[in-house]
């Protein structure tokens, strides 16, 4: 069996109707399965992380990245995409 | 998925400047030695071309990939005055212009290299490209210059220290329409190491493969938010234990970025440098480092121990995270770089006698220090001398980057732009070491017993 690849997506900024729609409809449309989220909102600032499969993706990461950043910037949001390595080998040993 | 773990690496990329500093790419040219200078230039640049065609490309598909800054791409090569050494009919500065037009056709923004060791004795190359160092940096670019004049098993060349007092104001002095910014591209070394990723003073020793990738990691601003925002009220224990926490997981990152561009472009992975290296962005700066430790101002008396407990932990840290340290490893104070150092030279709490001091702990030198341009060569020599025997007593690499800001005194200023950065012009002591300077000769290698 292939190895699961994974992605974690943020999203961090003010509150407003429909962020995890849009954000969960690119996903869908890029072809990344959600796995894990987990929100939050502290006072009015909005936190969101996404632990995503990016294997079937019809992007690489990299790519990815520009994507969520234009719709981070419509939307007046930061989304980041990263590889989820990136995670790991920072906190664990 | 720790939801904690993940903002706290995102918060460390977004506002405390948490970044990769360079991935350089050593390339050896010792298979590019030929008697015919030309055609020796020729197989320089194409070589490097060849090798590192797809360097920048890489870096910035991994920065994508991860979410990682990676500030710069450059290119290390093999000690030129090696290659010079075989074509004495032809000026090394034919190579400098090879590397120059090599690095900007791969699009590095640094290429080192324009080297000597001599720290024994000169070879022909060597005396060669020693004396054609201003002129090389005067007309390239990307090209930075070191010589190492000193070890601890060898002991210090004071025939190249006094050269090199010559060389570094000539170098000055030709770039004096450019903020004299040759001088910055220039390291007087002692106990250079040979894989070192950072510039100015990156060479690919002789004793490296063919190619390596070598990675400097960065973050001041991390160690320096960490200690804001856990060390109150904390011991120095306590203190040391966080910056080695944190240095921990700065230099994972280091580690995990060196492996994949060792992987993607099949070259051996050499070594992570667990740096601290600080820009003129604010907030990313060793001096704050140590001002939040407690001292009003970076050069305050105790700033030497804080340094040595900061270049420490750093090291402690970073060496369990990564399978091969090396480098430089420690942390750097390049005066012109970091944003609280000129603010302390500016006030004039930080003197030269301090950063002199401070070099004996920290992991280089005297670093990007602006001098009165009427210095005179011999007092730039001597500053070289004190230097290298710091570095040579101690077993541990020191440098000398001093910039003579040609036309201008203490307390103007230069201002080079980017990581560069600017600072005030600092006093020096004129008192005359020329007679001492003149005699030339070596001193002997330090007896490694007795250690008091």
């Amino acid at each position: 069996m292939e190895k699961m690849e994974k992605a974690v997506i943020t999203v961090i900024g003010k509150d407003m109707v429909g962020i995890l729609a849009k954000v969960t409809a690119l996903c869908a449309e890029k072809g990344m399965n959600v796995l894990e989220v987990t929100q939050s909102i502290l006072q009015d600032l909005f936190v969101m992380v996404m632990l995503v499969d990016i294997t079937g993706a019809a992007a690489g990461v990299a790519e990815l990245a520009d994507i969520f950043d234009d719709l981070g910037a419509k939307m007046d949001l930061k989304i980041h995409i990263m590889h989820e390595d990136i995670f790991n080998s920072m906190h664990r040993i | 998925m720790n939801t904690k773990e993940i903002l706290e690496t995102i918060n460390m990329i977004d506002n405390e400047d948490l970044d990769v500093r360079t991935i350089t790419m050593g390339i050896s040219l010792l298979d590019c030695i030929h008697p015919d200078g030309e055609k020796a230039a020729q197989a320089i640049y194409d070589k490097i071309c060849r090798y590192a065609e797809r360097l920048v490309q890489t870096g910035e598909d991994i920065s994508r990939q991860y979410g990682i800054p990676i500030i710069n791409k450059r290119i290390s090569v093999t000690p030129i005055a090696m290659v010079a050494g075989a074509c004495p009919a032809m000026s090394p500065v034919r190579f400098a212009k090879a590397l120059d037009s090599a690095a900007h056709s791969v699009g590095v923004n640094f290429i080192g290299g324009y080297s000597a060791l001599v720290h024994k004795g000169f070879g022909p190359g060597d005396y060669a490209l020693i004396e054609s160092i201003p002129e090389a940096l005067s007309e390239t670019e990307l090209v930075c210059s070191s010589v190492n004049i000193g070890t601890t098993k060898a002991g210090i060349n004071m025939d190249a220290v006094k050269k090199m007092g010559r060389v570094v104001k000539e170098t000055a002095e030709r770039t004096a329409d450019r903020e004299c910014i040759g001088a910055a591209k220039l390291v007087v070394f002692c106990n250079a190491p040979e894989d070192n990723p950072f510039m100015a003073g990156a060479f690919h020793g002789p004793g490296e493969p063919d190619c390596v990738i070598n990675v400097g990691v960065s973050g001041p601003g991390v160690v320096r938010a960490a200690i804001k925002k856990e060390g109150d009220g904390k011991s120095l224990t306590e203190i040391a234990e966080l910056i080695k926490r944190t240095a921990f997981k700065i230099t994972r990152m280091g580690q995990l970025v060196a492996q994949e561009a060792s992987r993607r472009l099949c070259v051996p992975f050499g070594i992570v440098d667990l740096s601290l290296a600080p820009t003129p962005a604010i907030g990313d700066s060793v001096a704050y480092i140590l001002e939040a430790m407690g001292l009003s101002q970076c050069g305050a008396h105790g700033t030497t121990a804080a340094l040595a407990l900061l270049n420490d932990a750093v090291k402690k840290g970073g060496v369990m995270a990564s399978s091969s340290v090396g480098g430089l490893s420690g942390a750097f104070i390049p005066v012109t770089e970091d944003a609280g150092m000129i603010e302390a030279a500016r006030s004039g709490c930080l003197t030269l006698t301090k950063l002199e001091a401070m070099t004996a702990v920290c992991s280089v030198g005297l670093d990007m220090i602006c001098i009165p341009g009427d210095t005179s060569p011999e007092i730039i020599s001597g500053i070289i001398a004190d230097e290298a025997a710091i570095g040579m007593v101690n077993s541990k690499t020191t440098a000398v980057r001093v910039i003579p800001a040609v036309g201008k005194q203490a307390g103007e200023e230069l201002d080079f732009g980017g990581l560069l950065g600017m600072g005030p012009i600092m006093d020096i002591n004129p008192a005359s070491p020329l007679e001492f300077i003149s005699r030339g000769g070596r001193i002997p290698a330090p007896l490694q017993s007795l250690k008091n």
